[in-house]
């Protein structure tokens, strides 16, 4: 009864975990390659490099993260909720700023949203979102023309983006999400490393005494599947903002979609 | 001198014990009711955002739309309704309390579903500047609403498995036997998609 119970609730874990991957796995993404990702190849190379140095130029400039991405399928789902989970698998923006913004085409579902971080939802408003999308973008995408669409997009969001500064002001407190880091946890290893050392030796002195072995060991799987199984990974994204990484932004669903 | 030993070695024994109480995922329970009770609070402000654009929203269509009284007074009144009901992070345990929310919200949301809905008869009002930029702040806002319930549910989920699996599970048991798993919204899609005005 002792025995299997623990069993039963490990068992319990293990399920849900693969669970849990069962269902992040749902959706697959593009990898963040570089600040165009033209997964759905429908852009053309002149306009692909001139938006690259736009972006790049941006992000020198005001530290804003822009990624633009073509997607050939939403995978069935609406392009809100994809555009969503891609910004937060991408990690857009800074992690303390939340200053990333995307743009994301959905050619083949005749969709297209603007998905702003929490840090930017002052400054590129939903109502901006949504007139960028319908008069910079959505004519040129009606007449087929994907690449100029996604051309003067870009220029309308890099103008809000840098002109008006009155809207940092008054822009909403960023949300700063809490995460150890790989330092705490290796720390946490260490000190769990010299207690088990110590429970050992306490075992020894005492001949046997004292406590059980059979507890100690218990205690240092238990301890061992905590640090491997449950730790969280603090290693994922580099605090780096440069190339090609994002910097552990996140968005709650700020800016606009639209359709042709 | 063996006094000051002792006393050394029994706080060392006191800030090992806390550690390694930290390492068994002893924090873990509290640490994702926090951040569930976060979450929480997340989707209150969503609700709150959409109901402050209202009154606003009511007062541009009545320029246009006076003679659909019963429309307008519904939506005044399911958004009265709905911001009556709020629910302390501590009631979130209480599903039927959690149900009354969400319902009253539901409520609210097929209201304005249907003030859009009947907008759609007055071009003056869909072609009206200030009527589109709250039409497009509401489509935000019922989807940054979606973000927070999703969110939510997963913070929810995260927490009652803390409540049931192993390791946190021994400290559910023992000293955490006051936290109780929390309620999450039923699966109402109707209210997740935010309503459609088509042109």
């Amino acid at each position: 009864m002792l025995r299997s119970k623990p069993l039963r609730t490990l068992a319990a874990a293990l399920l849900s975990l693969v669970l849990m991957a069962g269902a992040m796995a749902g959706l697959t993404f593009p990898p963040l390659s570089g600040r165009v990702v033209d997964a759905a190849h429908v852009l053309n190379s002149p306009t692909l490099a001139k938006i690259d140095a736009q972006l790049q130029a941006l992000e020198t400039k005001s530290g804003i993260q822009l990624e633009v991405a073509t997607v050939p399928s939403l995978q069935g789902q609406d392009i809100a909720p994809f555009a969503n989970e891609l910004f937060r698998f991408w990690k857009l923006g800074e992690k303390t700023t939340n200053n990333g913004v995307l743009l994301l085409v959905a050619p083949h579902e005749h969709q297209v949203r603007i998905e702003v971080g929490y840090g930017l939802e002052g400054t590129l408003t939903d109502v901006l979102s949504n007139v960028i999308i319908t008069h910079a973008m959505v004519p040129h995408f009606k007449n087929g023309d994907i690449s100029g669409g996604v051309s003067s997009g870009v220029d309308d969001i890099i103008a809000v983006l840098s002109g008006d500064k009155t809207g940092w002001v008054a822009r909403q407190p960023l949300r700063v999400d809490s995460q150890s880091s790989p330092v705490g946890t290796l720390i946490s290893y260490l000190l769990f490393a010299v207690f088990a050392c110590f429970i050992f030796w306490r075992w020894q002195a005492a001949g046997g005494r004292r406590g059980s072995m059979g507890s100690a060991i218990a205690g240092g799987i238990m301890g061992g599947m905590m640090n491997s199984g449950f730790g969280s990974g603090g290693f994922g994204s580099g605090g780096g903002f440069g190339g090609f990484s994002g910097g552990g932004g996140s968005s709650g669903g700020g800016g606009a979609s639209g359709g042709w | 001198m063996k006094a000051v030993f002792l006393r050394l070695r029994l706080a060392l024994v006191l800030v090992l014990t806390s550690l390694v109480l930290a390492s068994c995922g002893y924090n873990t329970i509290p640490t994702a009711q926090e951040n569930a009770k976060a979450q929480w609070a997340q989707v209150q402000n969503q609700y709150q955002r959409r109901s402050d654009l209202i009154p606003n929203l009511v007062a541009t269509v009545q320029g246009y739309a006076k003679q659909e009284k019963d429309v307008l007074t519904a939506v005044v009144e399911a958004r009265a309704k709905a911001t009556s009901v709020h629910i302390d992070a501590s009631q979130l345990t209480d599903p039927a309390k959690l149900k009354a929310f969400s319902d009253a919200q539901n409520q609210l949301s097929g209201a304005l579903g249907h003030l859009l809905a009947i907008s759609e008869n007055y071009p003056d009002l869909k072609s009206n500047q200030n009527f589109l930029a709250l039409q497009s702040q509401l489509e935000g806002t019922e989807n940054r609403i979606s973000v927070a319930r999703r969110d939510y549910i997963r913070a929810v989920r995260d927490y009652n498995l803390s409540l049931r699996t192993f390791p946190s599970v021994i400290w559910a048991s023992t000293f955490f036997r006051s936290y109780q798993p929390m309620a999450e919204f039923a699966a109402d899609t109707s209210a997740q998609t935010p309503p459609k005005v088509k042109f």
